[in-house]
């Protein structure tokens, strides 16, 4: 099966390069930020997280958007999934890996991250998360892999990878669940103060990575001409289109709290990055506005059919879902939640070019593990006889 | 005996017979380990700041000197200072407890900012490597050999106590005390209520140069300094509707 | 087997090379043995010059890293800072302030047997080299 990312057309061998020149500039900025600590970032004693930490948490959404199709394919016998819900797996797998390296980037000690499994702290949501994303990681990997080899050959999808897959929905869940408590359960950081954060966090994962996974299966469709049919691309812009609008409901809840209850704590991050404080100028104020302008324009666009079912319109429309989602969460989450800080003063974080550098290696290396783990799954269908085009 | 002696000696004994000396196998074990027996106990270490007496930069800096010389606490500029121990005003200090019509005097005082050394505290809570840790007597303590530099800790401190090592911190220490080490960089680090000193019967650096200005003692021993100064001055606590219990008192 | 006569040579030049570490051991003169230098003057601890390791010197040679990770956890999770050592004497348990107050030349004591068995351990990053061969303390 792995003989199969050997073979391939010129243009494939030329985005491998181009990946992995990529992946080798990264890694050569991460051994200078190895020496030299992570003053190399745009990190702060105030604010002591930023870009690495948000594109770990966009990134275990993405990861744990396969569940979208597992959920219908297996409780709900929806047969049109079958056929790509082995694009889903290893998407998540390459999801699931880069969320490993950006927390290993974050780290100021990454030789000592074994610690976290010698001295085990279960008091710790991180110890449950690193926990429950190794075990989504071997989940997806094992289910993949061993479908994908049954199905090529026709034969029934033995019973213990059927167990494992209704693990795996449930799997999934606790991913983002863990990874909305490592905010929600810290005292005095306002933001993250909030129940509502995990269902956000769900909500926004539902729209964003089914959105990622559509138009990657939109561009396969292109390059290799396999069609993942017109069900599939229909039924999955339903479910990105309710889960968006669930996440922008969530937004209004928390806006809802934070403005009508009149609490400081609660509005002062949301009014930072929306409006910055006091004149301080803070470039995310355009980013958030930016956001909301497209958040508004992609649920319109996919919530009325006859726009969500025209082929011309619906990249549009996912493209626009997946920047407003990954400003949300990828930028304003962790800006928003470090100022005010614990002394109620305000603070501009902007990542740095070599943090951005490392961040694009590791977006690299999750694009080559996908392409290299998609390049399998096509060439095992091809080769177990599934047609590639479909006459709906 | 405990278990991992066992395994050390164990260890220790299959090293030296490879070396082929034998020697010390049987003495080694009967090593045992003494807390000072002049070091001071308590079940619950708490610090009294009185900063009617504490008021000015001027009153301050001799204080956070004396702890950043012992513990060689580098200066490096902001944003990405350290800070074991540092001074500001009480609009910031006590940022839950907002008041436009504060009297001129509070208004200009400077109010001590230390780690609060919780009794329930979010950063211990959090870290993922046991890496900080409440000891017996209540202080929060980090071991800076097992920490793995996530920052878990600094985003769940409520009071901004922490300092991570962005950098190498060593060119930063002017004045280097040859008995206490640095530390490294990437690598999270606060004050510690000189566990170091009060283990050998001395009390924390700051104390000692405030003239008594800073009191620390034992809060569940009701004739300890602390508890005598309490029960005639009305205090007030950073963010104590946290629930983290913090263990510095702020006469006002 | 297919292609017996490339495979088979294949895995015999692997081996060697494999284990050419051991053969171009056995075939080259004995290895130069590390000459530490002891410290010469003896120290006080507790009000008593001493001039003895705290355990015999073999047992020293090969156990000294699991006593300091030893050492570091009863004084900083215990708060048990003295050593109680197999004869009886005390000490208190620190690198810098016990070991390094002997073996005050780093050059000539640590880095000449780490150097020679590879080994970089990064005690020094935080640990105070005393003063006089302070050569990485900047």
């Amino acid at each position: 099966m792995v003989e199969k990312v050997l073979k391939g057309s010129p243009k494939y061998y030329i985005w491998l390069l181009f990946l992995l020149a990529i992946i080798g500039y990264a890694f050569i900025v991460y051994v200078f930020q190895l020496i030299y600590g992570l003053q190399m970032t745009g990190l702060t004693r105030n604010t002591s997280w930023g870009f690495y930490i948000a594109q770990f948490t966009y990134l275990v959404g993405v990861a744990a958007a396969a569940v979208m199709l597992v959920l219908p394919a297996t409780f709900h016998h929806y047969h049109p999934y079958h056929r790509v819900i082995v694009f889903a797996e290893f998407l998540a797998i390459g999801a699931v890996i880069m969320c490993m390296l950006f927390i290993v980037v974050d780290m100021g000690q990454p030789q000592r991250v074994l610690n976290i499994i010698l001295h085990p702290t279960p008091n710790s949501v991180m110890f449950w998360d690193a926990t429950v994303l190794c075990g989504y990681l071997l989940l997806n990997a094992v289910i993949g892999w061993t479908s994908l080899e049954h199905e090529s050959r026709h034969v029934p999808v033995p019973r213990w990878v059927k167990v494992l897959v209704v693990v795996s929905i449930f799997w999934a869940f606790s991913i983002h669940t863990v990874t909305a408590f490592l905010y929600a359960g810290l005292p005095g950081r306002h933001y993250w103060l909030s129940a509502i954060m995990a269902a956000r966090f769900l909500a926004s994962a539902f729209c964003a990575g089914p959105s990622i996974l559509l138009l990657s299966l939109l561009l396969l469709k292109r390059l290799s001409g396999f069609d993942p049919g017109k069900s599939v691309v229909k039924s999955l812009s339903i479910t990105i289109a309710y889960a968006m609008g669930l996440n922008m409901f969530f937004y209004v809840l928390e806006l809802f709290t934070a403005f009508y209850s009149g609490i400081p704590g609660h509005a002062h991050p949301i009014v930072f990055i929306f409006n910055g404080h006091e004149g301080l100028n803070v470039w995310l104020n355009g980013w958030m506005w930016f956001a909301v302008v497209l958040a508004f324009a992609s649920i319109f666009l996919l919530a009325i059919p006859k726009f969500r079912n025209n082929m011309k319109i619906l990249p549009w429309a996912l493209v626009m879902l997946i920047i407003a989602s990954w400003i949300d969460k990828g930028l304003g989450l962790l800006i928003g939640g470090f100022s005010p800080t614990p002394y109620e003063t305000y603070e501009v974080y902007t990542p740095t070019f070599w943090e951005i550098s490392i961040g694009l290696g590791i977006f690299a290396v999750g694009a080559l593990v996908v392409t290299l783990l998609w390049k399998i799954a096509l060439e095992m269908k091809r080769e177990g006889g599934e047609p590639f085009e479909l006459a709906e | 005996m405990n278990s991992s002696r066992r395994y050390f000696l164990k260890v220790a004994g299959l090293s030296t017979f490879a070396l082929a000396a034998g020697a010390a196998r049987a003495e080694a074990a009967e090593a045992s380990y003494e807390a000072y027996p002049e070091g001071l106990k308590a079940h619950r270490w708490a610090m009294v700041i009185d900063t009617r007496r504490i008021q000015t930069p001027e009153d301050m800096r001799p204080i956070v000197e004396a702890c950043h010389k012992v513990h060689n606490v580098p200066d490096i500029p902001a944003p990405r200072e350290i800070k074991w121990i540092w001074d500001d005003t009480f609009e910031h200090a006590f940022a839950n407890d907002p008041d436009p019509m504060l009297p001129e005097n509070i208004e200009n005082r400077r109010f001590f900012l230390l780690c609060n050394h919780c009794t329930n505290p979010s950063c211990v809570r959090v870290c993922p490597a046991g890496a900080t840790y409440k000891t017996a007597d209540g202080l929060v303590a980090i071991d800076y050999h097992r920490c793995v530099g996530c920052r878990f800790c600094m985003a769940a401190c409520p009071y901004g106590s922490r300092s991570f090592n962005f950098q190498d911190p060593r060119p930063f220490i002017k004045d280097l005390n040859p008995a206490y080490p640095t530390r490294m960089r990437g690598v999270v680090e606060k004050c510690t209520f000189c566990a170091e000193r009060l283990e050998k019967g001395l009390m924390p650096a700051c104390v000692e140069a405030s003239n008594g200005a800073i009191m620390f003692g034992d809060l569940n021993d009701p004739n300890s300094i602390v508890r005598r100064v309490l029960s005639k001055n009305f205090s007030i606590r950073r963010k104590p509707e946290l629930g983290t219990d913090p263990g510095v008192y702020y006469i006002i | 087997m297919y292609n017996a006569k490339f495979v088979i040579p294949g895995i015999i030049v692997f081996a060697g090379l494999f284990t050419a570490p051991f053969w171009i051991n056995m075939l080259s003169s004995s290895h130069e043995e590390v000459k530490v230098v002891l410290p010469a003057e003896p120290v006080t601890f507790f009000g008593e010059a001493r001039s003895e390791c705290v355990e015999p010197r073999e047992w020293m040679a090969a156990n000294h890293m699991e006593l300091l990770l030893e050492w570091r956890d009863q004084a900083l999770r215990e708060g048990k800072r003295i050593y109680v050592a197999s004869d009886g004497k005390k000490w208190e348990t620190s690198l810098q302030n016990t070991c390094m107050a002997c073996h005050s030349n780093k050059a000539d004591f640590c880095d000449k047997c780490h150097n020679a068995n590879s080994v970089n351990p990064y005690c020094w990053d935080c640990h105070v080299i005393p003063q006089g061969n302070n050569h990485e303390f900047e």
